[in-house]
């Protein structure tokens, strides 16, 4: 196995400092490592303090655990990010189009452009959407979308979420907190601000209320509850919005209209920003045991009378299979070829490739179509010959189920770890925010960072962390 | 507001005072108990389950209220719905569910203590009787969480539905306490019980007054030594006092003003608790005793209970 190069962030590989890191470098050098650690334990302090954890365990265990936060921001400069920002628009834009049209007249299928069964056989497929159209044609409205880095120029999109990406309240908390622990560091940037995501998403959420003769819209946002593991998002978003916190037993659709339980009794809801999977949302269409959704929620929706965000059947547009076709779908709908890069990935599905996968089975990592949070998949430089031998039977027993791709050299950025400060493999998820009047985008998103040497696992189930995301001034 | 939000405030904040209530009961029990038994008459612990109005559950249970069972009932037992702790469990759940509607602070002061009951409970042994020089500090705890519950409450929230629904909460819960502890002790604050020079009910009034921290406050409104009938008055009708049940109807009436303007509607609830004031406010001591202390109670606390159940129907359930 050859030893992999990574490019970091801050050197470029080389000997010099990149020039956006040149003030955080001089920083970290001129910072002695007790006062980094100080830092570091007063920002637990505060991200305990606001209660800021990612799962809540059963009450009988008080560990409501905080993700591991990485005091060491990461830099990316406004020409880099501009270039990101107008790929992630586009993208967003095709998303959009290529849903309007799957649950429309399917245009793509009849160019043949994509396997119709890549569609039909989704199982985020919801062909009670079939026929309907979404408000001002937005089914995505939130967006987040997975980048990797590999070296000056090379981003590439590592994972579409159209559903209900999550993590946004950390990017929005670490900023809060590093400008409270490193307020020097902030004075001698220029940095591109967050706070006014949560304005930005209640514009757009408003924008896309349906059209009603009197009155504001009125936006709620609708959780499982205290005991799903992104309950602090919520309530956190829900309290920035300044819209109600519901669940689904506050809810009741009344002749096609939803309503909300209030002091003042039953209050109409035009726009539910829902944190809830399609399965769960309304137990007369979907999962009847679901006791987390309201029934009746997608008759409210075909009559027109709720916009939902994101809309019923996003999930389509975000699996693995379909995502290798994106760059032919940007092209397809808005006649561009895509800004952004997808990682090069053989659909096992072609024969071609599947014997290219075989071949090289050793160099690459191969997943299951439809699996997420790295279960199911194969990291071949990782594996075993008896791990390999054992996949490879699941691979050509169903080869449409996989995809393989090569494995990444994700860039690495300096994080402050347990003996210092030391390069560490990062990705990231800037949130895509779509309305009736397009779409926009906060500079940066969460960076997730693998804590452990080596590791190219970001996730925080896995131990992962995050840090603050600066997109300064060109210097 | 959302309605079950509006459920969730209202008992979160009747949680966290029942829990400081039953800390102040646990209080002056230890102390009468500690007196030689011709004073209290040796059956303080079971009085303090009256107090709080348990004695019949804890006596599914228990065989003997003598001092650890009872301590352990009233702090610990999570079969008891009314012990500190499920108050504390139960209040940490609604503030979870309701969470938007804190601030921080109201959220930190519910979940420092229930960090402080978990970890009495993990340096427990199991079977091991909790000594007092364990339970008192954390019964300072549980005090400290309602004033910081209260305290954060009243400098820092909004004053809207939300707060006006919290304060519902606390008040309807103190009148009831209030109540209660009254009518537990009622025989003692009988007119004919009054015996010249030192009675031994001295012990047994002062622990009323300790019990609603107006110990201090009597002799500061009255100026005299400690008298059966006017701690009835102070307890019962003097708006001064902050734990009185005029006091209490001054503040849910208020409150529940306050909602209907707010909502511009008003309505069987708001008619209740004016009618209630009303009565406190033009009441006196010798017609409380001339109809019976503990009948006027009992139609107190019941007609409480009422304007309970008034308020969900008018707000809570629809």
């Amino acid at each position: 196995m050859v030893e992999q190069t990574f490019w970091d962030e801050m050197t470029g590989g080389g000997a010099d400092v990149r020039t956006v890191y040149g003030r955080v470098n001089e920083w970290l050098k001129s910072t002695p490592p007790d006062v980094l650690a100080a830092r570091r334990t007063q920002a637990e302090l505060l991200f305990r303090r606001i209660g800021i954890t990612f799962a809540v365990y059963g009450e009988k265990d008080a560990a409501e655990r905080l993700i591991p936060f990485d005091i060491i921001p990461r830099v990316i400069g406004q020409s880099e990010w501009s270039l990101m920002e107008k790929g992630l628009i586009q993208r967003v834009k095709a998303i959009n189009a290529f849903l309007c049209d799957i649950y429309g007249t399917r245009e793509i299928l009849r160019a043949g452009l994509i396997p119709p069964d890549l569609v039909f056989g989704n199982p985020h497929f919801r062909p009670e959407m079939a026929g309907k159209r979404a408000p001002h044609d937005v089914w995505v409205h939130i967006a987040g979308i997975d980048m990797v880095r590999t070296g000056e120029d090379e981003f590439y999109v590592l994972e579409d979420n159209a559903r209900t990406p999550s993590g946004v309240s950390y990017m929005l908390e670490n900023r809060e907190v590093m400008m409270r622990l490193l307020p020097d560091l902030f004075s001698n940037h220029r940095i591109a601000p967050v706070e006014n995501y949560t304005d930005l998403l209640l514009n757009c959420l408003r924008s896309v209320a349906p059209p009603r003769s009197a009155g504001e819209p009125v936006v709620a946002l609708l959780t499982p509850g205290p005991y799903n593991s992104a309950y602090y998002e919520h309530s956190f978003l829900a309290d920035r919005l300044g819209v109600e916190l519901v669940e689904g037993h506050d809810l009741s659709v009344r002749d096609g209209v939803v309503y909300m339980r209030t002091t003042q009794g039953p209050r109409r809801v035009d726009v539910l920003y829902r944190r809830i999977d399609d399965d769960f949302i309304d137990p007369l269409a979907f999962r009847p045991d679901s006791v987390l959704g309201v029934p009746g929620l997608l008759d409210a929706y075909a009559a027109g009378n709720i916009t939902l965000a994101n809309a019923i059947g996003t999930g389509v547009a975000d699996d693995k299979a379909l995502y290798t076709y994106m760059p032919e779908i940007v092209k397809f709908y808005l006649g561009e070829e895509a800004i952004l890069k997808n990682v090069p990935t053989w659909r096992c599905r072609e024969a071609d490739a599947l014997k290219y996968v075989r071949e090289h089975i050793g160099e690459l990592v191969v997943k299951e179509v439809n699996g997420s949070g790295g279960y199911g998949m194969l990291v071949g430089p990782h594996a075993s010959k008896a791990e390999i031998a054992e996949f490879e039977k699941k691979l050509v027993a169903q080869p449409d189920n996989y995809i393989a791709q090569p494995t990444l050299s994700l860039s690495t950025c300096p994080a402050f770890v347990e003996n210092g400060v030391a390069p560490r493999h990062v990705d990231l998820r800037p949130f895509v925010l779509t309305g009736a009047e397009g779409s926009r985008v906060v500079p940066g998103g969460l960076t997730r960072v693998a804590m452990r040497a080596g590791s190219l696992v970001v996730n925080s189930s896995q131990g992962g962390g995050t840090k603050d995301t600066w997109v300064i001034e060109d210097a | 507001m959302l309605a079950r939000t509006a459920d969730n405030l209202f008992w979160l904040a009747r949680y966290v005072e029942r829990a400081e209530f039953t800390a102040r009961i646990i209080d002056i029990t230890a102390r009468l108990a500690a007196l030689p038994k011709a004073y209290g008459g040796g059956a303080e612990w079971e009085s303090a389950l009256s107090a709080v109005g348990s004695l019949e559950r804890f006596r599914e249970t228990y065989e003997k209220a003598d001092e650890p069972s009872v301590i352990e009932f009233l702090i610990f037992d999570p079969a008891n719905p009314s012990s500190i702790r499920s108050c504390i469990e139960s209040a940490r759940t609604n503030a979870r569910a309701v969470r938007t509607a804190l601030t921080a602070d109201m959220w930190q002061s519910i979940n420092s203590a229930w960090l402080e009951l978990r970890a009495l409970e993990q340096m427990r042994a199991p079977f091991e009787r909790m000594s007092r020089e364990r339970t008192d500090p954390f019964l300072d705890v549980v005090k400290a969480m309602s004033r910081d519950f209260d305290g954060a409450a009243y400098r820092n929230m909004l004053r809207n539905d939300a707060y006006w629904f919290s304060r519902l909460g606390l008040y309807m819960e103190r009148a009831d306490n209030t109540a209660r502890i009254l009518d537990v002790k009622y025989h003692v604050l009988l007119p004919e019980t009054e015996a010249v020079g030192g009675s031994l009910d001295y012990f047994q009034w002062t622990s009323i007054l300790r019990a609603v921290s107006a110990f201090t406050a009597y002799h500061w409104v009255y100026r005299q030594s400690v008298k059966p009938w006017l701690i009835a008055d102070l307890l019962i009708l003097k708006k001064e006092m902050p734990r009185s049940l005029v006091s209490c109807y001054d503040n849910l009436a208020r409150n529940l003003d306050a909602i209907g303007n707010a909502y511009g509607v008003q309505g069987p609830s708001q008619r209740h608790a004016r009618a209630m004031l009303l009565r406190l406010e033009s009441g006196n001591v010798e017609a409380v005793f001339e109809r019976g202390l503990h009948e006027f109670l009992t139609e107190f606390i019941a007609d409480n209970t009422r304007l309970g159940a008034i308020v969900a129907e008018q707000y809570l359930v629809n």
